[in-house]
């Protein structure tokens, strides 16, 4: 039994949710606090990807990234490689993919927090960063947990984009959503049992680990 | 120099604030007004919160706005502190955490008030680990003053800090105000619609009504002033800024000196020579044209009617001058006639009851 793939699939959830969080907290800030025009075409934009059928943000990201599009041109003067078919094009790809689950819980956390909190820290000498960091981002604790949370379990359970961008390159690419498809493909169903199983039940406990502490989050909040 | 000047003109939807006030450096400043006077609004472009269309603010010498000359200095620079009508603690953290927020933004030199001194002067001591989930409304109040004291402003803002409390933790926390007002030497701008309260704590009233100042001054004479608001209600009172003469062990009684003569309230434990404030309500006075004989009042001042004021349909709302101090009595018409009331005419002014600011040390008679 080759495990490589459940490796492959921790370490690309934790830093697409990880770069997320990090371009997924201004980003959601922003559009809580913006009154410009140009706040619904983006919260739009950012939405995109719900409604996508994977295969097609896949093949627009396979255009961009291959060896004639922007971004694989761009990569292939910097590093000499295209993007595609690279575990960096399939961090690309899942931080565009799932998007939308971390921005969303992120802004909705925001806007609850309402001005007055920011006013008040204003008048205890706070900066627009310092109250950011002291007082949004431990106010919005529940709604980055849950961001979080939801970026890293969708980008585990991804395929289709997967399979668009990065094919299925053992030690590379290969994620456990594909390497259960190839089991199943092969007719090896005890492994496919193993891994689908095996994330059954961590999808379920991420999701009760993420209920609990949200109880607590809650209960500190009040 | 030492003084706070404000121009403000700032038109919002349906609604106009254009006030051009100076107000004095010390003490409290109370402004006054029904709500939509624009009292809110006027605390908000003091801190920076809402950028006035035009004007200037000059607070004890520095400029923090001043539309003419491109200066808005952003609200996190000026050195205020704000008290919200909710006291808007941040949930996250605990009291002391709370109360240290603004503390620790402000260089080590500029700290001139300590946090164990607010902490006793407020009450908080005991509450100091708690979560502010974990405090009732007054308590959560105190620690919101404590949080903005704690940053040594240069002065102090107060959106109607009682409004959302009711009587009891009202009443917790007005002698806190007083002895702030009394420890601390930083001007306090005070928003309220409570004649009471401004009767107990303002040195300095601004009447704002329509987002105009309809008129500002010392407390003392603006409270007498027939032709303003604060005489028309209920509460219509003189406030006497008054010293302790002396105490009496024997019938529980205290001595008071003012301009009018000698007032007697029961006994209260200020040091003689400490200054007190009396509110003599209107309605508590009665007048005579004999001294009274006698009689169980003890507090009777000899005075000269100044002017009055019908109140239809019964009453007439007289001002009495006792020998440099302004006195409100509230008679019936009817007295007012029987009694010949005309400026210059020769009165007794009895007073039912004292209200002492501070202790609440009451009525006597």
């Amino acid at each position: 039994m080759d495990y490589t793939p459940v490796w492959l699939t921790l370490k690309l959830a934790s830093i697409t949710t990880l770069v997320l969080l990090v371009i997924g907290a201004p980003i959601a800030w922003w559009l809580a606090r913006t009154r410009c025009w140009c706040k619904q075409p983006i919260s739009a934009l950012v939405a995109l990807p719900l409604v996508l059928p994977p295969t097609v943000l896949g093949f627009y990201l396979l255009l961009a990234l291959g060896a004639n599009g922007p971004l694989g041109k761009l990569s292939m003067e910097l590093t000499g490689e295209p993007l595609a078919f690279t575990f960096t094009g399939l961090v690309i790809g899942s931080v565009i993919y799932s998007m939308p689950f971390v921005i969303q819980p992120l802004q909705n956390a925001f806007e609850a927090i309402g001005d007055r909190p920011l006013e008040v820290a204003a008048t205890l000498r706070a900066s627009r960063w310092d109250t950011f960091f002291s007082v949004v981002l431990p106010l919005a604790r529940p709604g980055l947990l849950t961001g979080a949370t939801l970026g890293f379990a969708h980008t585990v359970g991804e395929f289709g984009v997967i399979l668009m961008i990065g094919g299925n390159i053992p030690g590379e690419t290969k994620v456990l959503s594909v390497a259960i498809y190839d089991h199943v493909e092969m007719l090896e169903y005890d492994q496919a049992n193993i891994l689908a199983g095996g994330m059954l039940v961590f999808a379920f406990l991420v999701l009760l680990i993420m209920h609990l502490l949200n109880k607590r989050l809650q209960k500190v909040g009040q | 120099m030492n003084d706070i000047e404000m121009r403000f003109d700032l038109g919002l939807s349906g609604f106009r604030l254009d006030v051009d006030l100076t107000l004095p450096g010390k003490g409290v400043s109370a402004i006054f007004g029904h709500s939509g006077s624009g009292k809110t609004t006027l605390l908000r472009c003091v801190a920076g919160l809402e950028s006035p269309d035009a004007g200037q603010l000059t607070v004890n010498g520095e400029s923090w706005f001043d539309s003419a000359a491109g200066i808005n200095l952003a609200t996190h620079r000026r050195p205020l502190g704000y008290v919200f009508q909710e006291a808007s603690l941040f949930p996250h953290l605990s009291v002391r955490d709370n109360m240290l927020f603004g503390w620790k933004r402000i260089p080590p030199e500029r700290r001139q008030i300590e946090f164990d001194q607010v902490a006793e002067l407020l009450g908080i001591e005991p509450l100091l680990d708690r979560a502010p989930a974990r405090l009732s409304g007054g308590e959560r109040q105190r620690v919101a003053i404590a949080r903005a004291l704690l940053t040594s402003p240069s002065l102090l803002l107060m959106d109607e800090p009682l409004s959302a409390l009711d009587g009891r933790s009202k009443n917790e926390i007005l002698p806190f105000l007083e002895r702030l007002h009394d420890e601390l030497a930083i001007p306090v701008l005070y928003i309220s619609h409570s004649p009471d309260e401004v009767m107990r704590l303002a040195d300095h009233l601004v009447l704002l009504d329509k987002g105009q100042a309809s008129a500002s001054g010392p407390m003392v004479e603006l409270a007498t002033r027939l032709d303003l608001t604060l005489a028309r209600g209920e509460s219509a009172a003189a406030i006497i800024d008054a010293q302790v003469e002396s105490h009496d062990d024997h019938y529980h009684l205290s001595y008071l000196r003012f301009a009018g003569g000698r007032l007697t309230v029961s006994r209260h434990d200020y040091p003689v020579d400490h200054p007190v404030r009396v509110i003599l309500h209107a309605r508590d006075i009665s007048l005579t044209l004999e001294p009274p004989g006698r009689t169980s009042i003890l507090n009777v001042f000899k005075g000269t009617v100044i002017d009055y004021i019908a109140e239809p349909p019964a009453r007439t709302l007289v001002r009495v001058d006792c020998n440099g101090a302004i006195l409100l009595a509230r008679v019936t018409w009817k007295s007012a006639e029987e009694l010949a009331l005309k400026a210059g005419r020769e009165v007794f002014a009895q007073v039912k009851s004292v209200a002492l600011m501070g202790g609440g040390v009451g009525a006597n008679g």
